[in-house]
């Protein structure tokens, strides 16, 4: 078997990489590490993809973007979803934290603390005025990946990208 | 059979993630009607690859849906504590807490599974529960150390779930076969980490776990209790009207 040639440049990366995630628009599948990598075999084009959670509701709608994004680069196209290593926030690039910060959600700043943590509470910066005085509201928010916080000094409340 | 194992594992999952998701658009306030659909869709999520997985062990073409959908009461073999009826608020976080603070401990051993797509399940989990533990840790404390009423609240879901605690740990034929095939990790062994998570937590809550002299079980053979059967009715309902349908 030849080996395939794994790729993180080229013409079928950049394509698939471009891919906006579908609920949290202002990054890309390769910014937050969810594109693990393009593998192209004469014409084919293999993607490896990994799923943020398990329940995530937009992985499908990934996939399948990703898909037509190769196939629109004039690849045939297939998705290969990788459950290990599971996905981790580390995996975000400093880019796309930074992107995450311009459009409002706080990016992840630590590993996820002890499960013994409770009410333990790590601190958040926010992302319109950058005060460190904020405040959690829930640790689930309005998607799998983020917990949702208020800013005390500008009052206006945020999403923070949950580390995992 | 080892297939068989993965079931009882996945029904775990879609029981209790269907219990969660009934409090869609029914909690007591904005966060938590994000939180516990959040929840539902972790164990949803695992559920999908368990039977899926469940599926193709077994070999007989049988798909996610067909397990899910497709499977009467009796042949779901989840424990009774996730099939228990939501309750209050007090029983649902309860419950979810006494499941998490059994399955944490559960997928980290599985993170060794000598099955990789076990492992690969067990790599979410563990850190998706981490958040389920904190979140159900924190509640049972608010509610336990409260007002007058949250606290006979939470003492009520105490007593009325402590009997399905020890069925967590015992293991089915199937799942004591993938066991000592060292795919899954042994239920019995997780015993030390749920008492010290309780423990820790019920300290905190002012809480006392009660001497149970007869505990419940059955879940494994199909023996279930009457609220699943409703709750099936419900959850496989349109699959069944309209077998194959797309859109």
């Amino acid at each position: 078997m030849i080996a395939a040639r794994t790729q993180s440049q080229g013409p079928a990366w950049e394509a698939a990489a471009a891919v906006p995630d579908p609920e949290v628009p202002c990054v890309t599948v390769a910014d937050l590490g969810i594109l693990r990598w393009v593998r192209v075999e004469n014409n084919l084009a293999i993607a490896g993809v990994t799923p943020t959670y398990s329940g995530c509701p937009a992985t499908l709608a990934i996939e399948l973007s990703i898909e037509a994004a190769l196939r629109d680069a004039g690849y045939d196209a297939r998705i290969e979803r990788i459950l290990t290593p599971a996905w981790t926030t580390e995996w975000i690039t400093a880019e796309g934290r930074e992107k995450l910060r311009a459009y409002g959600i706080a990016p992840p700043q630590e590993p996820a603390g002890s499960v013994r943590a409770l009410f333990g509470e790590i601190t958040v910066t926010c992302p319109k005025c950058a005060s460190l005085d904020t405040e959690k509201l829930s640790e689930f928010g309005s998607t799998a990946c983020k917990a949702h916080y208020r800013c005390r000094a500008c009052h206006e409340p945020f999403d923070y990208f949950k580390c995992i | 059979m080892t297939h068989q194992a993965f079931l009882e594992l996945a029904d775990d999952c879609l029981v209790l993630g269907h219990r969660l998701s009934e409090w869609c658009g029914h909690a007591p306030m904005l966060e938590e009607d994000l939180a516990l659909p959040n929840m539902a869709l972790d164990l949803i999520g695992t559920s999908r690859v368990l039977y899926d997985h469940a599926g193709k062990v077994e070999g007989e073409g049988r798909s996610e849906d067909d397990m899910a959908y497709l499977r009467d009461e009796r042949a779901y073999r989840n424990c009774l504590l996730v099939e228990r009826p939501n309750g209050d608020f007090a029983h649902t976080m309860l419950r979810q807490f006494f499941f998490v603070a059994f399955m944490h401990p559960y997928w980290q051993a599985a993170l060794h599974s000598s099955d990789p797509v076990i492992a690969g399940v067990a790599g979410k989990a563990v850190k998706e529960l981490a958040y389920h533990i904190r979140h159900t840790g924190e509640w049972v404390i608010r509610m336990g150390d409260g007002t007058e009423e949250s606290t006979a609240r939470m003492r009520d879901a105490v007593d009325a779930l402590a009997i399905y605690i020890d069925e967590l740990f015992e293991s089915s034929d199937a799942a004591a076969e993938a066991e000592a095939a060292g795919v899954l990790p042994k239920r019995a062994d997780q015993r030390a980490a749920f008492d010290a998570t309780v423990a820790h937590v019920f300290a905190e809550a002012g809480l006392e776990m009660p001497t149970v002299s007869h505990p419940q079980t059955g879940g494994r053979n199909g023996i279930h209790g009457e609220g699943l059967g409703h709750m099936l009715s419900k959850m496989q309902s349109v699959h069944r009207a309209l077998p194959g349908v797309t859109w």
